[in-house]
């Protein structure tokens, strides 16, 4: 199978801090690959190298067999990959519709002077933007709330919105960071039928998360850190399995 | 644009005919005039601060940038006012990249405090190049603006001018705000940290829109300059910069029109305080007070509040009918 990501020897420091400690692994296209691992374990430090947020110390980052470690956050947006924020990151000042209109950004070309002059190929996208933003708000069941300020939403609607967002910019990879954090056992649920949905449609996800449950549930194959360092990968079985990962999440038997 | 935008234009623009037939007085329009040009100026603050989330206090550089230019071209290089004006579109727009380029860097009071730096920077400027700029005295002689056969020299035609290039600036502004750049705007403001996530280019588009007001700022300069006909740096100084700012604030920041209603309000108030003789000021700034207090999200956002409750107590008129 092709992988569409690569992690190589990945490495980052916050002064004396190492937050991530020579991690390597590869994502295959179309797979559910999850990162677990205890509070402060490197998690989302990892997703923010990969989108451009952070640079790395030292290591290498490799999106579709080209490197990306060193773009910047947008550009790594516009080759596909996409990415969901553990704390929710929606724009609070925008409807829900406009939020998932922003998504569409990386996809679409207009610039000041023909937007601002309503040349007609503009409208045109325009249009274009809010059939496919509509689409997606569909497809996460919050069309209904198209025109509401993103602000209003009860919590769970607010990480399907972010979901939303970000499968506006049609990412090859999505970045899941603690999708179920808040949410009920029943919302979970749903988003879990959603994550294995969105796969079916081709994209590719690597999620971070401690809904154990969820993990196991979807994941293809899953990675285990524990003080920035990978201590375990491979099925969920496999895991579940490793002494290494016990020891981490349960301490150390006598 | 949206029907309320629409509306809004349209009660805007038929306001704008129908004054100057109810309002002979030529001292009243020339206050018309003036708070044209200062509209020019916050409908491209507003973007900046209200949709970018971005501050300028140095808003009065842009401002003498178009004035100067066009003043020093017309007097000394022998332009026509109309080219002129482009020019120092043209020559505001460079100066305002290169600025923001590293102010736009900062953040918050470090942006305000960088501005400010820049707006200072051109205030002393304007104050010692005396061979361009004729110093602290400044200089006159300034032409007038020739449009075809008409020569906008009386208030009434500087009326008409001033406010057709409002309302095109309106226009511009408004189709702006509801695009694909408008929302990539927007979003900064909501969530930098989101928006770099879904594609949006942040520092590209902080730069257009701060180039874009500085433009606005600099075509405010130049009808300026042409009609009062003599410039000196006394108008251009940092109490400029921070009235524009309070105009924005005061109007409210959550839309264009916001940034008018505080121009208008901050425009007239000084007309309406008159009574107050030596107070004003003092009444001045307790209306100030008053509304950042009672408001702090602007009168526009007033009005909506009290739209809001209107729509609530009608909805409970209907629910005790039904």
């Amino acid at each position: 199978m092709e992988s569409i990501l690569e992690v190589r020897n990945l490495v980052k420091r916050f002064g004396g801090l190492v937050a991530v400690s020579d991690v390597s692994f590869r994502v295959q296209r179309g797979q559910i690959k999850a990162i677990i691992g205890p509070n402060g374990a490197g998690k989302t430090t990892i997703f923010n190298l990969i989108t451009g947020v952070d640079s790395p110390t030292a290591g290498e980052i490799r999106f579709k067999n080209s490197e990306i470690n060193g773009l910047k956050p947008h550009e790594i947006a516009a080759k596909g990959i996409s990415r969901t924020f553990q704390n929710v990151q929606l724009f609070d000042n925008m409807t829900v519709l406009e939020n998932v209109m922003v998504g569409r950004h990386p996809r679409t070309v207009s610039g000041l002077l023909s937007s601002a002059l309503r040349l007609p190929r503009t409208k045109s996208e325009e249009r274009a933007i809010h059939t496919a933003a509509m689409e997606r708000l569909n497809f996460v069941g919050l069309d209904s709330s198209s025109q509401d300020l993103a602000v209003n939403l009860p919590f769970g609607q607010q990480r399907l919105l972010e979901l939303a967002r970000a499968l506006a910019t049609d990412p090859e990879l999505l970045l899941l960071d603690e999708p179920a954090a808040g949410l009920n056992s029943f919302e979970a649920g749903l988003l879990a039928d959603l994550i294995l949905k969105i796969r079916e449609h081709g994209t590719t996800i690597l999620l971070v998360e401690h809904d154990m449950e969820l993990v196991m549930d979807i994941s293809d194959e899953i990675v285990v850190l524990n003080y920035g360092k990978k201590i375990a990968e491979g099925t969920p079985v496999e895991v579940q399995n490793d002494q290494q990962v016990i020891n981490a999440y349960l301490g150390e038997g006598p | 644009m949206g029907a309320k935008n629409r509306i809004s234009l349209g009660v805007l623009v038929g306001g704008l005919v129908l004054l100057p037939l109810f309002m002979r007085n030529p001292y009243y329009i020339g206050v018309m005039v003036f708070i044209g040009l200062y509209s020019l100026i916050t409908i491209g603050l507003s973007l900046l601060m209200g949709y970018a989330g971005q501050i300028s206090l140095g808003h009065a550089a842009f401002f003498a940038t178009g004035a100067y230019t066009s003043g020093i071209l017309t007097t000394k290089a022998g332009f026509a006012p109309v080219p002129a004006f482009f020019t120092a579109i043209l020559l505001t727009a460079c100066v305002a990249f290169l600025i923001g380029i590293p102010t736009l860097r900062l953040k918050g009071h470090y942006l305000a405090m960088a501005t400010l730096g820049f707006g200072q920077i051109v205030y002393i400027i304007l104050n010692a190049s005396v061979e361009f700029t004729g110093g602290p005295s400044g200089f006159g002689e300034i032409p007038r603006i020739q449009l075809g056969s008409i020569l906008i020299e009386s208030q009434i035609s500087r009326y008409c001018l001033v406010w057709s290039l409002v309302i095109l600036v309106l226009i511009f502004s408004l189709n702006l705000i509801n695009s694909r750049v408008g929302r990539a705007l927007r979003s900064i403001h909501g969530s930098e940290l989101a928006a770099n996530a879904m594609g949006v280019n942040t520092s590209k588009h902080k730069i257009q829109v701060f180039v874009l007001s500085a433009i606005y700022a600099s075509m405010a300069g130049s009808l300026y300059a042409h009609f009062v006909t003599f410039i000196s740096p006394s108008s251009f100084d940092l109490k400029f910069s921070i009235l524009v700012v309070t105009m924005v604030v005061v109007g409210g920041m959550s839309s264009v029109w916001g940034a008018l209603v505080g121009t208008f309000l901050l425009g007239l108030l000084p007309e309406l305080l008159r009574n107050f003789r030596d107070y004003d000021i003092l009444v001045y700034g307790f209306v100030l007070l008053l509304i950042m207090v009672f408001t702090p999200e602007g009168l526009i956002g007033l009005i909506d509040r009290l739209k809001g409750a209107q729509e609530k107590r009608s909805l409970k008129a209907q629910a005790k009918l039904s």
